[in-house]
């Protein structure tokens, strides 16, 4: 039965790449970049054999401690990051218990996230090479601590998903998730100028990871190399202590949620006509009102410009950091790019859902002018803010107007590529409904690549404000400025207008195949 | 073919060697049909048959590899936002625009045809009653069942009044009081005048609703006419059987005899 349920899972797995070969290739690349991280990791563990045995330790532990972590929180905020083996799905089937919860668990190592975890907590022999009882701990502890990443994951989210079942949990709780990790550079930046202390810290926080279910497996050669062996049988016992209780505690959650299954949850809040009563009554209006609707409710919109308020935090970190506050002066033409470009995947977005555009054969010049409107309701006030308070505050008011007219090209003119984009490619994007954090797989390389087509074509079409702005800060004129203003608002205008009736023109002639693309991203 | 003056006779769908392939998969043969104006038409045949993508390439969502199709005399891949505006359609499959509430979502149909706002405000209120929506319209359409979800499609494509309705499975997940809410709501549509188009699995309900009916299996249209022509002497589920074959030997399964 176990056999069974992995075979299944491997079946799964080979089955989502027949239906799309890009989504292999997609796969290959993320996990050669995953191989490379692990390289890398792992030859660093290999030079741990040389160091000393208290610091190889405190490093193996509070790494260790830190993916044990990832696998326990991940899957709660990007939801359903392994759903292909639902326990609900096999409520209907007699499975024994303990044999249902084996091959659930084990399925988890089918699966890139799961083997690279294998083969980093596996490699962990590799700094303890020069003890051989060590080494056999730190192999066995290695397998051990790899069990207890995916027990946890599988704990969590079950014992979870009552609350996460949820759909409002579900919008709200993926978007706030990702805030620390974009904050994440800045924090291990300011927490680099305070390395020392760090350091001493670091010890006492293994020495107390180690006896917790993170880090106990990885504590174990330690405790052999230094010779504390009574202390390292204890920790094994305890290691085996947690991660039966957690398989346990994880069955019985899995019983439970098996003999009651989710109720589909209805939510009963009533809501008015909203945005559609604020826009004319014309079918460009009523695109903008849908759009606007969707910006406001669909947790997927919202993780789009979610990076938004904390590229200033992110830009502050980086200028203090490099002691040149002239760098907030970039954020206006920024925020301004990323936020046109958060329309370039609305098509995607609205899945079959579009077929609705095509049955009522709206004109495609109005879908892309109502997506532009819905987008601009907001962009335009914060790429205004973004490009004006900088200058004000760092006393540039001479480079206000070029600041202003790069920002606004770069809204503009990101607006028209953007219609035309999307009125061309489809990307593979998280279904509505779906975490929008749940990358489909090969979305990433993919993405890469249509984020690099960006930032070029948009570098190449702000060189004319750019090189005004140039001329300005060389010639100190205040007209190369004023020029700046003028020259980018009246080509990001003109970009604009050209990119919604190109895109239009492309979404009359191909409606039914883009139809057809988004049917095939299900 | 660009006239839009109908002239008496002119059939509300007229399908010529329709054709669609998926890969090696032939999934519409080179269907040739006509759906007179003023008809109840049922369109049957098992999974698989064709049905949706037939109905797909008559409304504009898919591209055809070969044939043409007219909607009231327009060619509807030449003149196609012409077309668009004669036809109301309910696509099996797709998705609704889920995070607009059920009142939203049929104004937003209403609006993108370019209807006035009174007459959208008006119709909509009209169509919510009348298919028991009247306290659901407030709420999400991703809150809504499947048979809910199934009625406010129905709204999306009942708001124009267009000539001719072109529906894809207009009952699956509906339930029977709301069935036959709808039921009367087509009858009536078509005895003023209006011609509707629906796919089905279930022959009792084709038989009892349509005047006409057309079987296709394997992308090919084995019959068509009124449905007192296709089904001779026997029900219609009879004759769709032994039309479409593949009925298996009930015996196969002695072991599932309980006693």
């Amino acid at each position: 039965m176990v056999a069974h349920l992995l075979r299944l899972k491997l079946a799964l797995l080979r089955n989502s790449f027949r239906r799309s070969p890009w989504q292999l290739v997609g796969v290959c690349i993320g996990g050669l970049y995953g191989l490379g991280m692990v390289v890398f990791a792992v030859s660093g563990t290999a030079l741990l054999a040389d160091a000393d045995v208290a610091l190889a330790n405190t490093i193996l532990v509070c790494a260790v401690s830190l993916i044990t972590l990832g696998w326990a929180i991940v899957p709660l905020v990007a939801f359903g990051v392994d759903l292909t083996l639902d326990p609900a799905r096999f409520t209907t089937f007699t499975i024994s218990r303990p044999r249902l919860a084996t091959g659930l668990l084990l399925s988890g190592f089918i699966g890139v996230p799961g083997l690279l975890t294998l083969l980093l907590l596996g490699s962990q022999f590799l700094a303890w090479r020069r003890d051989p009882l060590a080494l056999l701990a730190a192999l066995a502890g290695g397998v051990a601590g790899t069990l207890m990443c995916l027990a946890l994951a599988r704990l969590t989210t079950t014992s979870m998903a009552r609350l996460t079942g949820s759909r409002r949990f579900r919008d709200v709780a993926g978007i706030i998730a990702i805030i620390p990790l974009i904050l994440l550079g800045p924090i291990i930046g300011s927490a680099a100028e305070g390395i020392e202390t760090v350091l001493d810290w670091l010890p006492r926080l293994a020495a107390v990871l180690g006896f917790t279910p993170l880090g106990v497996f990885a504590a174990l050669p330690g405790d052999l190399a230094a010779g504390a062996f009574g202390l390292g049988a204890a920790r094994l016992v305890l290691g085996l202590a947690y991660l039966g209780a957690v398989l346990w505690a994880w069955e019985r959650g899995l019983h439970k949620s098996m003999e009651n299954p989710l109720a589909p949850h209805t939510g009963s809040r009533s809501v008015g006509m909203g945005a559609f009563d604020i826009f004319p009554a014309t079918p460009r209006g009523a695109v903008a009102a849908r759009a606007l609707t969707y910006w406001l409710k669909d947790p997927r919109y919202a993780a789009s410009i979610v990076v938004v308020p904390l590229m200033p935090v992110l830009i502050w970190f980086t200028s203090t950091n490099a002691g040149n506050p002239q760098l907030m002066l970039v954020l206006g033409p920024l925020l301004g790019i990323l936020m046109a470009f958060a329309i370039s995947a609305d098509v995607s977005y609205d899945s079959t859902a579009f077929s609705l555009h095509v049955l009522t054969g709206v004109r495609g010049v109005d879908d892309r002018a109502g997506r532009v409107l819905a987008c601009a309701v907001f962009a335009l006030p914060v790429t205004l803010l973004a490009a004006i308070l900088p200058p004000v505050f760092l006393g540039r008011t001479d480079l206000l107007p070029a600041i202003l007219g790069i920002s606004l090209c770069g809204l503009l003119a990101g607006l028209g590529v953007a219609s035309v984009a999307s009125a061309r490619f489809t990307y593979a994007v998280p279904l509505p409904g779906e975490s929008p954090f749940k990358t489909p797989p090969g979305a990433g390389a993919r993405m890469a690549v249509v984020q690099l087509a960006t930032f070029t074509i948009m570098s190449v079409l702000l060189l004319p404000a750019l090189g005004l702005l140039v001329a300005q800060v060389f010639t100190h004129q205040a007209l190369f400025g004023w020029l700046a203003l003028v020259v980018g608002v009246a080509e990001g205008a003109g970009l604009l207008v050209a990119g919604i009736r190109i895109g239009g023109r492309w979404l009359d002639a191909r409606a039914p195949e883009l139809m057809q693309a988004v049917a095939a991203n299900r | 073919m660009s006239n839009s003056i109908e002239e008496p006779g002119t059939p509300a769908l007229s399908i010529r060697s329709l054709g669609k392939r998926f890969g090696e998969k032939v999934a519409v043969n080179g269907i040739s049909l006509d759906v007179p104006a003023g008809s109840f038409f049922g369109l049957v045949g098992p999974n698989g048959a064709g049905k949706t993508t037939t109905l797909s390439m008559a409304t504009g969502l898919l591209r055809p590899d070969a044939g043409q199709v007219w909607l009231n005399g327009i060619d509807v891949w030449a003149e196609p936002l012409k077309a668009k505006a004669a036809m109301g359609v309910l696509a099996d499959g797709v998705r609704l625009f889920d995070r607009l509430s059920g009142r939203q979502l049929v104004t937003y149909s209403g609006l993108l045809r370019g209807m006035d706002r009174a007459t959208v405000v008006e119709r909509t209120e009209d169509l919510l009653r009348v298919l028991d929506l009247e306290d659901a319209g407030a709420k999400l359409v991703v809150d809504y069942s499947a048979g809910m979800a199934k009625k406010i499609a129905l709204a999306t494509a009942l708001i124009h009044s267009p000539r001719v309705l072109v529906l894809d499975e207009p009952f699956e997940a509906v339930d029977p009081v709301s069935a036959a809410n709808i039921r009367e709501i087509l009858t009536d549509y078509v005895t003023h005048g209006g011609t509707v188009i629906v796919s089905s699995h279930v022959m009792d309900l084709v038989q009892r609703m349509c005047s006409h009916v057309a079987v296709i299996a394997e992308g090919n249209l084995l019959a068509a006419g009124t449905v007192d022509q296709v089904r001779g002497p026997v029900s219609l589920e009879e004759r769709f059987v032994q039309l479409v074959g593949g009925r298996g030997n009930s015996e196969g399964l002695s072991w599932l005899h309980t006693s």
